[in-house]
C-alpha cells in the first residue's frame, strides 16, 4: 500500500501548480485504453481469427488497418491535451451547501480544435469544454463547498476521450485555486432590538425614510437603491440612486455573546450569517463583534463582504 | 463517476449512425435472402422514421419478439444460426435493430464495431479490386461517425470527414507494414462450415447433356497460367479435369475404384509454367496433358488427372510441367480396358447397330474412329443450344437432331467406339485460353470449358481423340467465340471482339491478376520469398516478431513527433512584443505575467526614465499593431529597433 502510494506521488505528482498558466506537457499525460477500445481489440482479434480462418487477404488488410487506426487514434488522443495552456481564475465566494465554480481558462494555440475535454474536480460533476483552434475558453469546474472557510480546488483530472474514443488520455492538474466558502446561514430572529426596527422599517413607517433627491450611483450603492425609473429617462447619464432622509438611522452589533452559548459553534456561526444577510435585505446598519474582532456598523455589498469573511473564517 | 454508458447521445449523431448501417448492411443485399434485405430495409426506415418525428424508440417488448421473428427466420433459412450466411445474416438483423436502441454513446460504439465486423464480412464473398476501393470508402464513413460520436455537436461534419480521412491515411503505413511482416499462418484453423465455399463455379464430376454448355455462359475465369518459355500452341492445350468412364444411359462420371498408377512414356521436353487456380471446391487440379514431375502434396489418380489432398477452396499457385507429346498406359489393366468397353443394356440402340456394321464390315480401330469423325463432319452443327434429348439421347443426337455441344460430341464418340469394342472414355476439362499480352499470362475461362474423347488402342495407349475439333475446327484453334453461330448468347465480353474494347480487357484483367497475384496471394511462401529477398533467409517467428516491432515501433515514433513538434506558429506582433520584453530584460525590467503593456510602461517611467520615451513608442506601437486596423508591422521594428540603442 505504501509503495502504491509513492508510485502515486511520483507519478501523478501532487505537487500545486501554483497561479500561473500551465503548459501540459507530455510527462503530465497518461493514457489507458477505454471500454471501446477494449470492445474495439476484442472485435478485432476476433476479426483476425476470421480473417485466417477464410483465408482472406483482404480481411488481413482490414484488420491490419484497423490496428492501424487504434494506434493513430491513441496518438491523436494524446495530442487532444498536449501543449493546452490552463490558466486558473478567481473563484466567486459561495455559501456553504452550494456549489462552488472555479474558472479555468484553456488555451489552445494550434491551428486545429480541441473537442470533447472533461474537466473534473470531482467526478460525480464533470465539466465539459470545447477548444476553437487558435481561441481561449474559459470553464468553471463546479464543486459542492460543504464546510465554511477556505475550499482549496483539489486535484483536477482534465481527460479526452476524443477522437476515436479508444482511448482515455487525462493528466491532473493542481492549480493554487481556492474559494471562499461562507457558513450556511441559519433562520434565526434577530435580535430583540433590530428586531422592531427591521418589522417598523417593513411597514413602512414614513418617517424614517424620507425621499430627499438623488445622486449618483457608487460602486458600493446596493442596486435595491436604483432610481430605475430615474435613471431610464435618460441613459445617457450615469445611473442615480434615491437619498433617504433619517434613513440607517437604527444600528446594532451582532454578537457572538448574543448566540445561545449551549448551541454548537457552527450553529452560532449559521445564526450570526443568518443575521448578517437578514439585516443586510432589511437596510439596517449593523456591526459584527466576535472575539478578537469588532467591525464597527456600516451597510452595502463591501461590508456584507467583510462580515461574511470574517465568519467563514471564524475560529472561535 | 461518469461512464460513458450514461452519457446520452445527441441528436445530430444518429444520421451518422444511419449511414453507417447503411453502408456496412446494403451490399449484402446482393446476395442475402430478399425477406431479409427487406426487413433490414423496414427496420432502417422506421428508424430514420422515429428520430425524424423525434418519438420515443419501441421498448423492449416490442424489440424482444422482433429479434426472435428474426432469428427464427434465419434458422428457416439456413437451418443453422452460424456458418457463413446465416452469420452475416445475423449481424445484419442485429446491426439493424440496434438502431433502434440507440440511446446511449455505449449503444453507438456497439454499432460502429458491429460496422467494422459487417466490413470483414464482404470479403467472404469478393475480394475484388472495387469490393476494397469500396470498403475502404465505407471505413472512412464508420470512422468518421466514431469521431462525431465522441467529438459531440462541436465537431463539424466537414471537419470530421477530414479528420477521420487523416487518421486513415495515418493508418495505412502500419497496415503495410503488417501485412508485409505480420506472421501469416495459413488458413483454416478448424473445420470451416459446409457453406464457407459455396457458390465456386467450375467443373463438376459428372457430365450429362448441358452441363458443360451451361457452365460456358460464364465469363468468369477458371485459372490463370504462366509459361516459362513461350505458350504452346492453342490446340494442344488440353487442361485434364475428372477423366469419367461410367456411363448409366444419360451421364457419366467416374469410378470410384481407382486403375493402378499410370505408366508414362514422355516424347516431348518438358514446359513448366507455374499456374493459379480459382476456387472450385474439388479435388482436382487442371493440369496441362501430360503432367511431368509433381510437387509432393500431389499425385496423379490412375486417369492421368492431378489430385490434391483436399478440395480446392481458395486461389492457389502451383508450379508444374508438362510434356506435351507423350505415351500414356501402352499396356493397360484388363480391367480397365473391361470397364471402358460397358454401354448400359438397351439403351441408344441405333447407336450400337452402327458401331456393331463397322466392326463387323472388319475395319481396324483406326478405320472405325476416322469413321466416326467423318460422321460428324458431314452435317452437324455446333451450337450452345441443343434440342432437349429424351431417354435414347445418344440415339436421337446421332440420327435425328445432329446439333449439340462438345459434351453430346464426346459422349456419342465413346458410345459409337464401345459399340465397336473400341475401349474408350469421357474426359472433362478446359481447352485452350487466352493470351493476355500485357502481362503475359494465359487466362482460361469457364466458357473454355471442354469434353473430349479417349481410346486405348494397342501400343499407343491412351490416345486423345477431340470430335468436336471434327465439326468445328475453330473451337480448337482459336476459341469459342468464333466457333459459336453469332445468336448463341455468350457473355457480353468475351463476344466482344473489336479492337480497343479488347485491350481494354486485357488491360482490367493485367490489373486484377496483378491484384490476385501480388495482393491477395500474399501467402506464407510468398513472405518467406520477400523476406530471403530483403536479406532475411529463413526467418522465423521470432526474427519477423523483430522486425515487425521495429518498424511499428518506428512508425509510432514517426507520428509522436508529428504530434509533439507540431509548433504553432506564433503571431508576428506578439514576436515582437516578446523581441521588445527581452532588451527591456536586458535592462533589468521584468515584464510580470499580469502586467499589461500600459502598467509596464508606468512602471519603466519609475525604475528607468530614461528609457520611458522610446519605450512608450515601442507600447504605442505595438497596441497599435495589435488592436488597430492597420497590421503594418514597421512602426513596432523601427521602435524597438530605437530601443536597443
Amino acid at each position: 500500500m505504501k509503495l502504491l502510494a509513492t508510485l502515486k506521488q511520483r507519478l501523478f505528482r501532487w505537487r500545486s501548480d501554483g497561479t500561473g498558466p500551465l503548459r501540459l506537457g507530455q510527462r503530465r499525460i497518461f493514457i489507458v485504453p477505454s471500454h471501446g477500445g477494449l470492445l474495439f481489440a476484442l472485435a478485432l482479434i476476433v476479426m483476425l481469427i476470421g480473417a485466417i480462418n477464410y483465408n482472406l487477404a483482404l480481411g488481413h488488410a482490414l484488420v491490419f488497418l484497423l490496428a492501424g487506426l487504434g494506434i493513430v487514434g491513441m496518438i491523436h488522443t494524446f495530442r487532444n491535451l498536449y501543449g493546452l495552456v490552463v490558466t486558473p481564475g478567481r473563484c466567486e465566494p459561495v455559501f456553504a451547501g452550494e456549489t462552488a465554480h472555479f474558472p479555468l481558462v484553456l488555451d489552445n494555440d494550434r491551428p486545429s480544435p480541441r473537442l470533447a475535454l472533461e474537466l473534473a474536480a470531482d467526478p460525480g460533476l464533470p465539466a465539459n469544454a470545447t477548444v476553437d483552434a487558435k481561441k481561449s475558453t474559459k470553464t468553471n469546474i463546479p464543486l459542492t463547498a460543504t464546510r465554511r472557510g477556505w475550499l482549496d480546488l483539489p486535484r483536477v483530472r482534465l481527460s479526452t476521450r476524443y477522437p476515436l474514443g479508444l482511448f482515455t488520455a487525462w493528466a491532473y492538474l493542481q492549480p493554487a485555486v481556492r474559494c471562499l466558502v461562507y457558513p450556511c446561514p441559519v433562520a434565526a430572529p434577530l435580535p430583540p432590538a433590530l428586531a422592531s426596527a427591521a418589522g417598523g422599517e417593513r411597514s413602512g413607517d414614513g418617517g424614517q425614510e424620507d425621499f430627499a433627491g438623488f445622486r449618483q450611483r457608487q460602486p458600493a450603492d446596493s442596486p435595491r437603491h436604483v432610481a430605475w425609473k430615474a435613471s431610464a429617462r435618460d441613459t445617457a447619464k450615469p445611473l442615480l440612486v434615491k437619498q433617504f432622509a433619517g434613513g440607517a438611522q437604527v444600528e446594532g452589533v451582532f454578537d457572538w455573546l448574543q448566540t445561545d452559548s449551549a448551541l454548537p459553534d457552527e450553529t452560532r456561526i449559521g445564526i450570526l450569517t443568518g443575521w448578517v444577510l437578514a439585516a443586510e435585505a432589511a437596510d439596517i446598519r449593523y456591526g459584527l463583534r466576535l472575539p478578537g474582532l469588532d467591525i464597527p456598523p456600516a451597510s452595502g455589498d463591501r461590508h456584507r463582504q467583510r462580515c461574511l469573511e470574517a465568519l467563514a473564517l471564524f475560529e472561535p | 463517476m461518469s461512464t460513458p454508458a450514461r452519457e446520452a447521445l445527441d441528436r445530430h449523431a444518429t444520421p451518422w449512425l444511419f449511414a453507417t448501417a447503411l453502408a456496412t448492411t446494403a451490399p449484402h443485399a446482393l446476395h442475402q435472402p430478399l425477406w431479409l434485405s427487406a426487413l433490414a430495409g423496414g427496420l432502417l426506415l422506421w428508424a430514420v422514421w422515429l428520430w425524424w418525428k423525434d418519438e420515443r424508440l419501441p421498448g423492449r417488448w416490442v424489440l424482444v419478439p422482433l429479434v426472435a421473428a428474426g432469428c427464427a427466420g434465419i434458422l428457416i433459412e439456413f437451418h443453422t444460426l452460424f456458418g457463413r450466411d446465416a452469420g452475416v445474416a445475423m449481424l445484419v438483423m442485429f446491426m439493424t435493430m440496434k438502431l433502434l436502441e440507440l440511446k446511449s454513446r455505449r449503444d453507438a460504439m456497439v454499432v460502429v464495431t458491429l460496422a467494422y465486423f459487417l466490413l470483414l464480412t464482404h470479403y467472404l464473398f469478393s475480394q475484388s479490386i472495387p469490393t476494397g476501393v469500396w470498403l475502404l470508402a465505407c471505413l472512412w464513413l464508420v470512422t468518421a461517425t466514431l469521431i462525431r460520436l465522441h467529438g459531440g455537436p462541436a465537431s463539424l461534419p466537414r471537419a470530421t470527414l477530414r479528420h477521420a480521412a487523416l487518421l486513415c491515411l495515418q493508418a495505412l503505413p502500419f497496415m503495410l507494414v503488417l501485412y508485409v511482416l505480420f506472421p501469416r499462418i495459413s488458413g483454416p484453423l478448424w473445420g470451416l462450415p459446409s457453406d464457407a465455399h459455396a457458390g465456386k463455379t467450375g467443373l463438376s464430376d459428372t457430365m450429362s447433356p448441358g452441363s458443360i454448355s451451361q457452365l460456358v455462359q460464364s465469363g468468369d475465369i477458371a485459372f490463370r497460367v504462366r509459361f516459362d518459355g513461350p505458350v504452346p500452341p492453342k490446340q494442344k492445350l488440353y487442361w485434364r479435369g475428372p477423366v469419367m468412364e461410367q456411363f448409366d444411359g444419360n451421364s457419366w462420371r467416374p469410378y470410384a475404384v481407382r486403375p493402378p498408377a499410370e505408366q508414362l512414356e514422355f516424347l516431348s521436353p518438358p514446359v513448366s509454367y507455374e499456374t493459379t487456380l480459382e476456387p472450385h471446391n474439388q479435388r482436382w487440379l487442371l493440369a496441362l496433358d501430360a503432367p511431368t514431375g509433381l510437387p509432393p502434396e500431389m499425385a496423379l489418380n490412375g486417369t492421368l488427372t492431378v489430385a490434391l489432398r483436399d478440395p480446392l477452396t481458395e486461389r492457389r499457385r502451383f508450379r508444374l510441367a508438362a510434356s506435351l507429346d507423350y505415351r500414356f498406359n501402352a499396356t493397360e489393366a484388363p480391367t480397365v480396358i473391361r470397364r471402358n468397353l460397358l454401354l448400359p443394356a438397351e439403351s441408344n440402340p441405333q447407336s450400337r447397330a452402327l458401331a456393331e456394321q463397322w466392326r463387323s464390315a472388319g475395319s481396324g480401330p483406326e478405320a472405325i474412329i476416322g469413321k466416326a469423325l467423318a460422321l460428324f463432319a458431314a452435317d452437324f452443327t455446333y451450337t450452345l443450344r441443343p434440342p432437349l434429348l429424351g431417354r435414347d439421347g445418344v440415339d436421337e443426337f446421332l440420327f435425328r437432331s445432329k446439333r449439340g455441344f462438345c459434351e453430346h460430341y464426346a459422349a456419342a464418340f465413346v458410345v459409337l467406339m464401345r459399340g465397336a469394342g473400341i475401349p474408350a472414355r469421357v474426359v472433362g476439362g478446359y481447352q485452350g485460353g487466352e493470351f493476355n499480352p500485357l502481362d503475359g499470362y494465359l487466362v482460361v475461362r469457364q466458357s473454355d470449358a471442354h469434353a473430349w474423347a479417349e481410346v486405348w488402342l494397342a501400343g499407343q495407349g491412351w490416345v486423345r481423340i477431340d470430335p468436336t475439333a471434327a465439326v468445328s475446327p475453330s473451337r480448337i484453334e482459336t476459341g469459342i467465340a468464333d466457333a459459336l453461330p453469332f445468336e448463341d448468347a455468350l457473355p457480353v465480353l468475351i463476344q466482344w471482339r473489336s479492337e480497343w474494347v479488347t485491350t481494354l480487357r486485357y488491360r482490367w484483367e493485367a490489373i486484377n491478376n496483378a491484384w490476385n497475384q501480388h495482393i491477395l496471394g500474399y501467402d506464407p511462401q510468398r513472405q518467406r520469398d520477400l523476406l530471403a529477398r530483403l536479406g532475411l533467409p529463413e526467418a522465423d517467428w521470432r526474427s519477423l516478431a523483430t522486425l515487425l516491432a521495429t518498424s511499428c515501433g518506428l512508425l509510432v515514433a514517426t507520428l509522436m513527433a508529428w504530434a509533439l513538434y507540431q509548433r504553432p506558429r506564433r503571431d508576428p506582433v506578439l514576436r515582437l512584443w516578446h523581441k521588445a520584453l527581452r532588451h527591456l530584460a536586458r535592462r533589468q525590467v521584468d515584464c510580470a505575467p499580469w502586467e499589461t503593456p500600459l502598467d509596464l510602461a508606468r512602471r519603466v517611467e519609475q525604475q528607468r526614465p530614461e528609457l520611458a520615451a522610446s519605450f512608450q513608442r515601442v507600447v504605442d506601437a505595438y497596441l497599435l499593431a495589435r488592436y488597430g486596423t492597420d497590421n503594418n508591422l514597421t512602426a513596432l521594428r523601427e521602435a524597438i529597433a530605437q530601443l536597443r540603442q
